[in-house]
C-alpha cells in the first residue's frame, strides 16, 4: 500500500503537469478513504464491544474510587495525619459521622470489605462501630464523636487501621499490581516480598502446566501429522476427518466426556478393574493430571493442524534422496525433516501454550483445587471474593504476558500465517 | 507406500509400521473420548458409566430416557432456543460487517493496514477470561449484561476475527480491477458490492458465518458472566449440570452435538471444495 502510494506519487511528481499531478493526489486520497470506509464500521463495532472493555478493566485495575467516594470529608480531614500514633480528635468526629451516614444508607459494609482488604480483621470493627453509631442523634455524635469511635473499639486507637483508611483512599494506586505479584509496600515506601507466595506461584504453575500440556500435544502430533503427510492424498483427508470431529465439537463436549472417562467408577476406572490391574479405583478426576490430560486432548488439533500443513510441503525426494545416498534414517530425519518442519512445529507449539495459558472452563470443570490456573483464580476474584481491582490486575498481567508471547509469535511466524480447517 | 525402495532394511520397513501404530493410536486418543459418550447417553439408568446389562448388550439396559428428559425440561429448551438465537444474530452481526472490512483491507489503498488487521483479530488470541471480566465492567455502565443484545454483541466481537480470516483468504484470488470495472460502468458501490464481489467470495463469506456461529455456539466464559437466568445457552447449561448435578442428560446433549459437528464438518468441506473449483476456474 505504501508503495503504490510513493510510486505515484513520485511518478506524478516527475512526469504530470501540475493540474494532473493534483488530480492523482486527489484520486489517491478518495481510493485510501474508500478503503477505510469499507473497514469503518467493523472498526467502530469492535473499538465499542472489545477494545473499550480491555481498556476499561486496564483502567479499573489502577483505578479505585469506592472508598474516596464513600467517605470524601474523612479523607480530607485525614490528608495532614503524619501516620504516627492517633489521629487528631477532628479527623476522629469526621470519620464518625461519615461512618452514621453509611451505617444508615447500607453501605458501611462496602468500606468495611475495602479497609479489610489492606488491614485483614478489620472489617468486622468497622461493621460493629457502624451499628453502633446509627443508634447515635446527630448532635451527641458532633460533640462526642471521637470519644464515642474510641469506646465502640479500640483499634481506633491506633494507627494501623487510620493508615489502612488511606491506602484504602487513594483513587489511583498500584496496591492492587503489587497484591498480584505477592508484594507489598512497607510503611517506610519500600516494596518487598509478602510472606505468602500465592500468585507468583500460581502463574508459574499456569506456565509450567501450559509447558506440559504444549509438550504432550508435540510429542502426539508431530508423528500423527508426519504419517498423514506421507500418506496419499486421500488417505490423508480421509486421516484429517478424525483430526477435525474433535476441533469442531463443542469444548463441553470434549470436558464431559473426560469426565464420564476419568471419574471414579468411570470408563477408565471399571476398565482397569475388569482387566484385574487394580482392585481399587484411582483417583483420575479432579487433580492436576485430568487437567492435562483433557487440554492435550483439546488442544492436539491445535498442533497437528499447523504442522500438517507445513509437512505437506515438504518434498519427500529430500529425505530420499539422503536415505538412498546411505544416511540412515533417524540422522536424515534430524538433518533434513525436522529443520524443515520447523515453521509448522513453531506455530503449532506458541499456538497451544497461548491458548493453554489463559484456559478457564476445563480447569474449573476438571482440575479440582490442584489443577487451577491463573485464570480460574481471576473468574474467583470476579464472582466470589467481589475483589474486582485485584482480578482486573491479574487479568491485566496475563494479557501482558500473552502480547508478549503473540509479539514472539508475529516476529518468529507472523500472524498472517494463522489457517483455519 | 506399498513397494519400499530397495535400500530399505528391515528396520526402516519396521520403523514404517511403527510410526503408522503410533498415529494410529494417536487418532484413537482424539476420536474415542468423543466416541465413547454416544452410547453412554442411551443408559437406562442414571449413571455416567457403563452398567453390566450394557456390558451384556442387554437391550432393555438401553433406552432414550435422557433424550426425552431434553425436550421435556424447559431449562434445556430454553437454552436451545437461546444458542440458537445468540449465535445466528451474532453470526450475521460479525459476517456483515466482517465481510464489508475484509473487502476493505484487502484493497492495497486500507490505510493502516497491519495495525488495523492485528487490532480486529486480537479477540482470537486475548484468553475469554480477560474478555469477560472487561466486558462485564464495561458492559454494566451500558445495562448491557443480563441482555440478549450484550451477549449478541459479545459474540460478535468473537467471532469477526474467523470471518476477517476466511474472507481475506478468498480475496487473495478475486481480482479488484472487477469491482472497478462495475463501477466504471455506472453501478453503484453498493450494488457493484453486492452483484460482483459478493457471487465470487460467498464460499469464504459462509464458511466465514459458520465460524463464527460456531464459536458463538460454543461459548461459555462470556455466557457465564454476561448472561441472566434468561439468556442460559447450551454449554452455561451443561456447565452448570457438570458442576451441580451430573446425569446422562449432559451425554446425550453432548451426543446431539457431536452430530451437529459433524454436520459441520462436512458443510465445510463441501464448502471449500466449492471454493477451490471456483478458483481454480478462473
Amino acid at each position: 500500500m505504501a508503495e503504490a502510494t510513493t510510486n505515484l506519487r513520485t511518478h506524478a511528481a516527475k512526469r504530470l503537469a501540475p493540474e494532473d499531478a493534483r488530480n492523482a493526489a486527489r484520486e489517491v486520497r478518495a481510493r485510501r478513504l474508500r478503503a477505510f470506509l469499507f473497514v469503518a464500521p467493523l472498526l467502530v463495532f469492535v473499538m465499542f464491544a472489545f477494545v473499550a472493555p480491555i481498556a476499561s478493566m486496564l483502567f479499573r485495575s489502577a483505578y479505585n474510587p469506592t472508598v474516596a467516594n464513600l467517605v470524601p470529608a474523612s479523607l480530607v480531614a485525614i490528608a495532614d495525619w503524619d501516620g504516627e500514633g492517633r489521629p487528631s480528635d477532628d479527623v476522629l468526629g469526621q470519620f464518625a459521622i461519615d461512618l452514621k451516614r453509611l451505617a444508615n444508607d447500607r453501605t458501611s459494609g462496602q468500606l468495611a470489605e475495602e479497609i479489610n482488604r489492606f488491614l485483614p480483621g478489620t472489617s468486622s470493627v468497622v461493621k460493629s462501630t457502624a451499628r453502633t453509631l446509627r443508634r447515635v442523634d446527630d448532635g451527641t455524635l458532633a460533640q462526642t464523636g471521637p470519644a464515642l469511635l474510641l469506646d465502640a473499639n479500640d483499634a481506633w486507637a491506633e494507627p494501623g487501621i487510620w493508615r489502612a483508611l488511606q491506602e484504602a483512599g487513594k483513587v489511583y494506586t498500584t496496591s492492587y499490581y503489587l497484591t498480584a505479584l505477592d508484594l507489598e509496600m512497607t510503611r517506610d515506601g519500600s516494596i518487598q516480598q509478602r510472606d505468602t507466595q500465592i500468585y507468583l506461584k500460581l502463574y508459574g504453575k499456569t506456565l509450567w502446566m501450559a509447558l506440559i500440556i504444549t509438550v504432550l500435544t508435540l510429542i502426539l502430533g508431530y508423528p500423527l501429522a508426519f504419517h498423514m503427510a506421507q500418506s496419499s492424498t486421500s488417505r490423508a483427508n480421509f486421516l484429517m476427518v478424525f483430526v477435525l470431529l474433535p476441533f469442531w465439537t463443542s469444548l463441553l463436549v470434549r470436558t464431559t466426556s473426560w469426565i464420564a472417562l476419568l471419574q471414579t467408577n468411570g470408563v477408565v476406572n471399571s476398565t482397569l478393574i475388569a482387566l484385574g490391574l487394580t482392585q481399587d479405583p484411582f483417583e483420575l478426576l479432579y487433580t492436576q493430571f485430568s487437567t492435562i490430560i483433557a487440554m492435550t486432548h483439546i488442544l492436539l488439533p491445535f498442533m497437528v493442524l499447523p504442522l500438517y500443513s507445513v509437512m505437506r510441503g515438504i518434498d519427500p525426494s529430500y529425505m530420499r534422496a539422503a536415505m538412498s545416498m546411505g544416511s540412515r534414517p533417524i540422522p536424515a530425519f534430524l538433518k533434513i525433516y525436522l529443520p524443515m518442519s520447523l515453521p509448522g512445529l513453531s506455530a503449532g507449539a506458541l499456538l497451544v501454550f497461548i491458548i493453554s495459558v489463559g484456559y478457564y472452563i476445563t480447569p474449573a470443570l476438571v482440575g479440582g483445587t490442584d489443577g487451577q490456573m491463573i485464570s480460574n483464580i481471576i473468574a474467583f476474584h470476579m464472582q466470589q471474593s467481589n475483589n474486582w481491582e485485584l482480578a482486573a490486575a491479574l487479568g491485566s498481567l496475563l494479557l501482558f504476558l500473552i502480547i508478549a508471547l503473540y509479539w514472539l509469535y508475529d516476529r518468529f511466524i507472523g500472524a498472517g500465517n494463522i489457517k483455519l480447517g | 507406500m506399498r513397494g519400499f525402495p530397495e535400500y530399505f532394511t528391515i528396520w526402516h520397513i519396521a520403523g514404517h509400521y511403527a510410526l503408522r501404530g503410533i498415529a494410529y493410536l494417536v487418532l484413537a486418543f482424539l476420536i474415542v473420548p468423543i466416541l465413547v459418550i454416544i452410547p453412554l447417553s442411551l443408559n437406562a439408568e442414571p449413571f455416567f458409566t457403563f452398567t453390566k446389562g450394557m456390558l451384556a448388550l442387554d437391550p432393555d439396559a438401553y433406552s432414550l430416557r435422557w433424550y426425552q428428559a431434553i425436550l421435556t425440561d424447559q431449562k434445556w429448551t430454553l437454552a436451545i432456543w437461546n444458542s440458537f438465537v445468540i449465535g445466528i444474530a451474532a453470526a450475521i452481526l460479525a459476517t456483515v460487517l466482517g465481510t464489508i472490512a475484509a473487502v476493505g483491507l484487502a484493497s492495497p489503498w486500507m490505510p493502516f493496514k497491519r495495525v488495523i488487521t492485528a487490532l480486529l483479530l486480537s479477540p482470537m488470541i486475548v484468553p475469554l477470561i480477560i474478555i469477560a471480566a472487561g466486558m462485564f465492567f464495561f458492559y454494566t455502565t451500558f445495562g448491557l449484561v443480563g441482555t440478549y443484545p450484550g451477549l449478541i454483541i459479545a459474540h460478535a466481537a468473537l467471532g469477526v476475527p474467523f470471518v476477517i480470516i476466511t474472507v481475506t483468504a478468498t480475496l487473495t484470488g478475486f481480482d479488484q480491477t472487477l469491482f472497478s470495472a462495475g463501477l466504471s460502468l455506472g453501478a453503484s458501490p453498493v450494488k457493484a458490492f453486492w452483484d460482483i464481489v459478493i457471487p465470487l467470495i460467498r464460499p469464504g463469506v459462509i464458511s466465514g458465518g459458520l465460524f463464527a456461529f460456531v464459536t458463538s455456539f460454543d461459548e461459555v466464559v462470556l455466557v457465564l458472566f454476561l448472561a441472566g437466568p434468561e439468556q442460559r445457552t447450551i454449554p452455561r447449561q451443561m456447565f452448570s449440570g457438570l458442576r451441580e448435578q451430573i446425569n446422562p442428560t449432559i451425554l446425550a446433549v453432548a451426543t446431539l452435538l457431536v452430530i451437529l459437528s459433524v454436520a459441520l464438518l462436512v458443510t465445510l468441506e463441501f464448502l471449500r471444495r466449492r471454493s477451490e473449483r471456483l478458483r481454480g476456474s478462473m
